[in-house]
């Protein structure tokens, strides 16, 4: 993600007038009509800001379980810290009305008129109902308030000018809900709603452009991101998820693991936060929707397997790979992940398969499946070549075709993930 | 002046098999857990990688996962006249030492006693008349029968996933398995491992002799598994670079790889590792135990006060702790008087090597893995008339076919050279046509008055504190069941048509240089009476009822088996009874 | 003892201050990226405890015990003598982790070793003696590594017997030393100087550093075809 080009084309914003009140959308506000001691709202809200996954961005880093934020979130353009959103009036956002709750999470305004930017996620959410985001808002209400004063802004200039977002949301947000589609069935326009909205999936898997906005002709189909690269969830075959059935995908997101893949790193938490409190008619929901999405072919030839780089990733993956993942890849079912059948390891871009290789990673441990296998760190044992080598030979492998990886490529990942899950 | 840390319903010392089990039940019982443990933590995902596991000189012969002896030994002296002289490098048995404890770098051997092996004393007088045992041998039954235990095997095998074909079904004996064990209520929860080629052969000579072999039980997987508590396991590799070392593929039973991840993630439970306990502490009456003190990897003194105190160190460091501790009057050999340190017992082992036609035999003993092989248990127990034979105990006898690792497996036939051109050539002659089983003759050691544990008077450790003192000899009876079990082994290699088998069989006096596998057990244990044992049938201290000790400390005696899955059930069996019926109402739960 | 009797001052002296304290562990796995522990591979060059004439004397001494032939190296070329040396300029060399309270006394054999010295002072010292032994009239004038291969040979028998004497060291205590010392390091992993290319492991059969056989457990009688890979990998891991 070049940043220079980005900072030109946000310089060009700088000009740009403020203009108006603070906008609204329909039905914002307008709390449903039962009293603050709704319970199955509150319930509601409470699920649904598991759906959305607040806790992701906005629980106190400390580990208390507050949504006290403080959280470092880093985006293309730099760090943002998440904001307090517990009911303290002062640092929090207890002063705030169903109103102002609503402008913020569907609108990206805040009552004193900032701009959010969208590492809050608010052209997704902009997707909820009034009704799911008041609920949402009637449960964070019920949440004891908390003194903890974050600094938000931490971009550097011109980032921090938040007038800049106007542009942005001219070109990238389209505020509302999507309309279903009428030739679906309810369970996928479950869902896509789900999906597109509350769960906000795109953030994190959509390609960007410079600007940070959604590839609108590529939903779904991975993101490069905090030296990860979040792979295509789309319902290709041979890049997506199209190996897996719904099933596999709904035990994916509820337990962090299936036959062939295990949650690690962000999408590790992501499922202990997230995706594991969810019904599971919500999660064959999302499935459904998910393997319907359309998705790019495979374009790129396997390289021959008597090509050196192949032989030598090989050989290495013989000695150091196999014990765990087999040799013809397959791996162990909930244990060692599938490297045959893993969309991680197809992409074109190897950010997650090098960060892997080079530091370890620790999968995800959940109460249904609390084993929390992990990959061992091979960056102090083989070399940047060494490395390229396997990596090259994984993306060349069992049906997978992809670029060679280079050794300077290994190198710039070495530096660029630092390796913290 | 020991800082004290914020109050804990339980505290454990040390954090292995038994204190795995035990914090696993006592934090689902909702009580508050602390477990203090000497040695780091460690775990497969941060320990042990396939890219450097395979460290022959590393782990088997620098011993990098064991306890070194700076930081805690022993002295030892033969006899109850000589002057004992430290440990200073490990022989004999090697003490593990971090979470996990040797349940991280075992072999995974999981073997059940039999029924009479709980009531040995009983039995044994029975069948042959008390005169038939040595005058100074003080073999006792445990308080507890193999019905007592079975359910609580069962547990300990399903948690591990240990592989294995069932010899006794409810009573009935099936075929393929070992036909001696006692009752089982179920299967093995895993089919056994396949077999090399050089057990296949051996268990063949077995039949054809007469014997029934069966496959070794064991905690290597043979495919991937969950265990009760959703915890997963993936398939044995045979990699050969299993005991002495942690296992990188998850596939070896552990409590890294059966308990903690389920463990570790509950709130009520804290794992203070690099805290090393030097004292269980009581209160002004000395029958109850107010909590431990501790010593952290910066030399500070803490105390962790607790309502239950569960010892689950190793076995001499458990009566170490309690002799220190002033619980339990400790042991005179000499007057005959006192518990703690008394029934100290380790195994008696031996082996043969046996070589082959290298132009027909071809082993590859490097693919192999802890407890693969097949075993006999004919000349176990007392699963044969000893009445002909003047000893009693036994063992059983494999081809467990352990490892090819180079440094401590290239056997040359007796007589050659110990180098020079001709070992050389030997070494390259014999190393993939002999066979040198990693465990072969595995027999008990029963229990006698003058090989116990005590205080040393001279040595101390770096707090300053007395080491632990071993009084340890081998007895006539040991030395010739040792001799009948080797040669009937010899037997069986030359019956697999070897060109020639080196017997190897025990001889005294014990070697504390030799290593004989590290199943030092007794020094505190359970029995019916206060008299003559520290703790009752449920592992608690007769003299502090709230104080359980576990693992082969409470053995009596032990037995022709590796100890792990008997220390595992017991620990289940205990953890029931505190469960049950001592937190229901704290006391003593046996009234001698 | 009473619990005030522990808090002397060596209770904190005792204990390395060097650890990052623990830390009592809660709530999840303890995890971090880049863990473990890989060993170090010897590098190759300069000794780093013999002297020239040590290490020319311990050269000649393994080439002894594991004789060169024509298909296998010898002890020197197999890099035993650079195995000992390394071991002995690192934690073997200083007993680290052994226990070294006295008082020291003899024991019985079966007691273990009770020495006050470790391995590098004994190398030392016995090297120093042998070297005195070989230059008088009895040794044969000349150092160890000078005399003709059957004297040597000689020389050490007569240490492993106890018929050589060296004045003031254990001779038959250095001679089971440097034994197991050159035999391990003759078979263990390349990384660490001896065994060099793998030669000890290609002489026996030994596939190394390999870690699934899965495929080969049932394949009864059959000779394994693959050769041995270390540690810090094979030939096959050079990329063009």
């Amino acid at each position: 993600m070049p940043k220079l080009s980005a900072l030109c084309a946000l310089g060009a914003l700088l000009a740009f007038a403020a203009s108006g009140c603070a906008p609204q959308l329909p039905g914002a506000g307008a709390s449903a009509a039962g009293s603050a001691q709704d319970f199955g709202k509150i319930e509601r809200g409470r699920y649904l800001a598991a759906v959305a996954d607040c806790a992701g961005c906005h629980a106190d880093p400390g580990g208390s379980g507050a949504l006290s934020g403080g959280r470092p979130i880093p985006t293309p353009f730099g760090m943002v810290l998440a904001p307090n959103i517990t009911t303290d009036r002062a640092t929090g956002i207890g002063a705030w009305s169903d109103a102002q709750f609503d402008t913020a999470v569907r609108l990206g305004r805040t009552p004193d008129g900032k701009w959010l930017y969208p590492a809050m996620p608010f052209p997704y959410y902009s997707r909820m109902s009034a009704a799911d985001v008041a609920a949402i808002h009637a449960y964070l209400n019920t949440l004891p308030a908390v003194r903890h004063s974050v600094r938000a802004d931490q971009l550097p200039f011109p980032y921090d000018i938040r007038f800049g977002m106007r542009l942005w949301d001219a070109l990238y947000f389209k505020p509302g809900p999507l309309p279903p589609d009428p030739r679906k069935s309810a369970q996928w326009n479950r869902g896509a709603y789900l999906v597109r909205g509350p769960a906000h999936c795109a953030a994190c898997h959509t390609p960007k452009t410079h600007l940070g906005g959604d590839r609108p002709q590529q939903p779904l189909q991975g993101y490069a991101l905090d030296g990860w690269f979040a792979p295509d969830i789309a319902g290709g075959d041979q890049l997506g998820l199209g190996h897996w059935s719904t099933a596999d995908i709904v035990a994916y997101l509820q337990t962090g693991h299936n036959r062939f893949a295990a949650a690690s790193g962000p999408m590790g938490e992501e499922v202990a936060n997230s995706t594991s409190q969810l019904a599971p008619a919500d999660l064959q929901a999302i499935a459904v929707f998910l393997k319907d999405e359309p998705d790019q072919a495979l374009l790129a030839r396997p390289l021959d397997p008597h090509e050196p780089v192949m032989q030598t990733g090989a050989a290495i993956y013989a000695q150091m790979c196999s014990a765990c993942h087999r040799s013809n890849g397959t791996g162990v079912a909930y244990l060692f992940p599938d490297l045959a059948d893993s969309s991680s390891v197809a992409a074109a871009n190897p950010a997650t398969i090098l960060r892997v290789l080079i530091h370890g990673v620790q999968s995800v441990g959940t109460a249904r499946e609390p084993t929390a296998p992990s990959m061992p760190a091979f960056g102090r044992e083989l070399t940047d070549a060494q490395i390229a080598a396997v990596a090259t030979y994984l993306r060349n492998s069992w049906g997978h075709g992809a670029a060679a990886v280079s050794a300077a490529e290994v190198r710039d990942a070495r530096r660029s993930a630092s390796g913290s899950s | 002046m020991a800082r004290q840390l914020p109050h804990k319903d339980v505290v454990i010392v040390g954090l292995g098999w038994t204190g795995s089990i035990l914090a696993q039940e006592l934090t689902d019982a909702g009580l508050e857990v602390i477990a203090l443990e000497r040695g780091p933590w460690r775990d497969t995902a941060t320990d042990f990688s396939p890219a450097y596991v395979q460290d022959e000189l590393r782990y088997r012969i620098r011993h990098d996962l064991f306890l070194r002896p700076d930081q805690m030994t022993f002295t030892f002296r033969n006899k109850p006249h000589d002057t004992a002289l430290p440990i200073r490098t490990w022989g004999a048995f090697m003490p593990g030492n971090g979470v996990g404890g040797a349940g991280l770098h075992w072999n995974a051997e999981t073997w059940r006693f039999l029924p009479s092996d709980f009531v040995l004393h009983t039995h044994l007088t029975q069948r042959y008349g008390a005169r038939f045992l040595p005058a100074d041998m003080t073999i006792q039954d445990w308080g507890i029968t193999y019905a007592d235990l079975e359910p609580h095997y069962d547990r300990f095998e399903y948690l591990c996933g240990t592989c294995g074909t069932a010899g006794n079904l409810g009573g009935k004996i099936q075929s393929g398995g070992n036909p001696f064990e006692g009752p089982r209520s179920r299967p093995y929860p895993n089919p056994a491992q396949e077999q090399p080629f050089g057990p296949t052969l051996w268990a063949k000579a077995a039949t054809e002799l007469g014997y029934h072999p069966f496959p070794q039980p064991s905690g290597n997987l043979s495919r991937a598994y969950v265990n009760p508590l959703g915890v997963r396991l993936g398939p044995c590799t045979y990699c050969g670079f299993c005991e002495w070392f942690g296992c990188a593929n998850y596939s070896k039973a552990s409590p890294q790889t059966t308990i903690l991840p389920v463990l570790m993630r509950k709130a009520n439970f804290t794992a203070r590792p690099e805290s090393e306990v030097t004292r269980i502490n009581t209160d002004a009456s000395g029958r109850r135990a107010t909590g431990v003190t501790f010593v952290d990897n910066q030399g500070v003194e803490w105390e962790q006060p607790a309502d239950l105190v569960v010892l689950a160190a190793f076995t001499i460091f458990n009566v170490q702790l309690l002799l220190l501790s002033h619980i339990g009057t400790p042991y005179d050999p000499v007057a005959n008087r006192g518990v703690i340190g008394r029934n100290f017992t380790h195994q008696t082992i031996s082996d043969c090597t046996a070589f082959f036609d290298k132009s027909k035999f071809i082993f590859n003993p490097f693919i192999a893995s802890g407890a693969i092989g097949m075993c006999i248990d004919e000349f176990n127990g007392d699963n044969f008339d000893h009445g002909p034979h003047g000893f009693v105990g036994g063992g059983y006898m494999g081809h467990i076919q352990t490892n090819g690792r180079p440094i401590e497996t290239t056997p040359v036939p007796q007589g050659t050279p110990r180098w020079g051109a001709q070992w050389k050539q030997a070494v390259r002659d014999s190393y993939l046509s002999a066979i040198k089983p990693g465990t072969g003759v595995h027999g008990s050691m029963y229990s006698y008055r003058d090989v116990y544990v005590d205080l040393d008077p001279v040595y101390k450790d770096r707090f300053g504190r007395p080491l632990a003192r071993i009084t340890m000899d081998f007895h006539d009876n040991e030395l010739k069941q040792n001799a009948f079990l080797t040669d009937k082994f010899a037997e069986i290699f030359h019956a697999m048509g070897a060109q020639r088998v080196d017997k190897e069989p025990r001889k005294a006096p014990y070697d504390i240089t030799k290593y004989q596998t590290t199943h030092l057990c007794g020094g505190a244990i359970m029995g019916n009476d206060p008299h003559t044992s520290a703790l009752n049938r449920y592992l608690q201290s007769w003299d502090v009822p709230n104080l359980f000790v576990m693992g082969a400390t409470a053995f009596p005696q032990n037995a022709g088996y590796n100890p792990t899955d008997t220390v595992g059930a017991l620990a289940y069996w205990a953890a029931d009874a505190i469960r049950n019926r001592y937190l229901k109402s704290p006391g003593p739960l046996v009234h001698a | 003892m009473r619990r005030r009797d522990l808090l002397t001052g060596t209770a904190v002296v005792l204990v390395s201050s060097t650890l990052a304290p623990a830390q009592a562990l809660t709530g999840a796995l303890p995890w971090h990226p880049d863990a473990g522990t890989p060993p170090q591979p010897v590098e190759p060059g300069a000794w780093k405890f013999f002297t020239a004439a040590e290490a020319a004397a311990v050269e000649a001494a393994v080439d002894r015990i594991i004789p060169p032939d024509p298909q296998t190296p010898g002890g020197k070329d197999a890099g035993c003598a650079v195995f000992i040396d390394r071991q002995l300029a690192d934690g073997y060399g200083q007993d680290r982790g052994l226990y070294d309270s006295g008082p020291f006394q003899k024991g019985s054999k079966q007691q273990g070793p009770q020495s006050q010295s470790p391995p590098a002072a004994r190398y030392r010292a016995a090297l120093a003696a042998l070297d005195r032994y070989c230059h008088s009239a009895d040794g044969g004038g000349r150092p160890f590594a000078e005399l003709a291969l059957q004297r040597q040979d000689e020389v050490l028998k007569g240490l492993e017997a106890g018929t050589v004497e060296l004045a003031g060291v254990d001779g038959k205590a250095f001679f089971e030393q440097l034994l197991k010392d050159t035999q391990q390091g003759f078979f263990a992993d390349p990384i660490y100087g001896g065994n060099r290319d793998m030669c000890a492991w290609k002489m026996i059969g030994f596939p190394g550093a390999r870690y699934d056989y899965r495929d080969w457990v049932g394949r009864h009688n059959e000779r394994y075809p693959h050769p041995p890979v270390s540690i810090a990998g094979a030939p096959g891991w050079k990329p063009a």
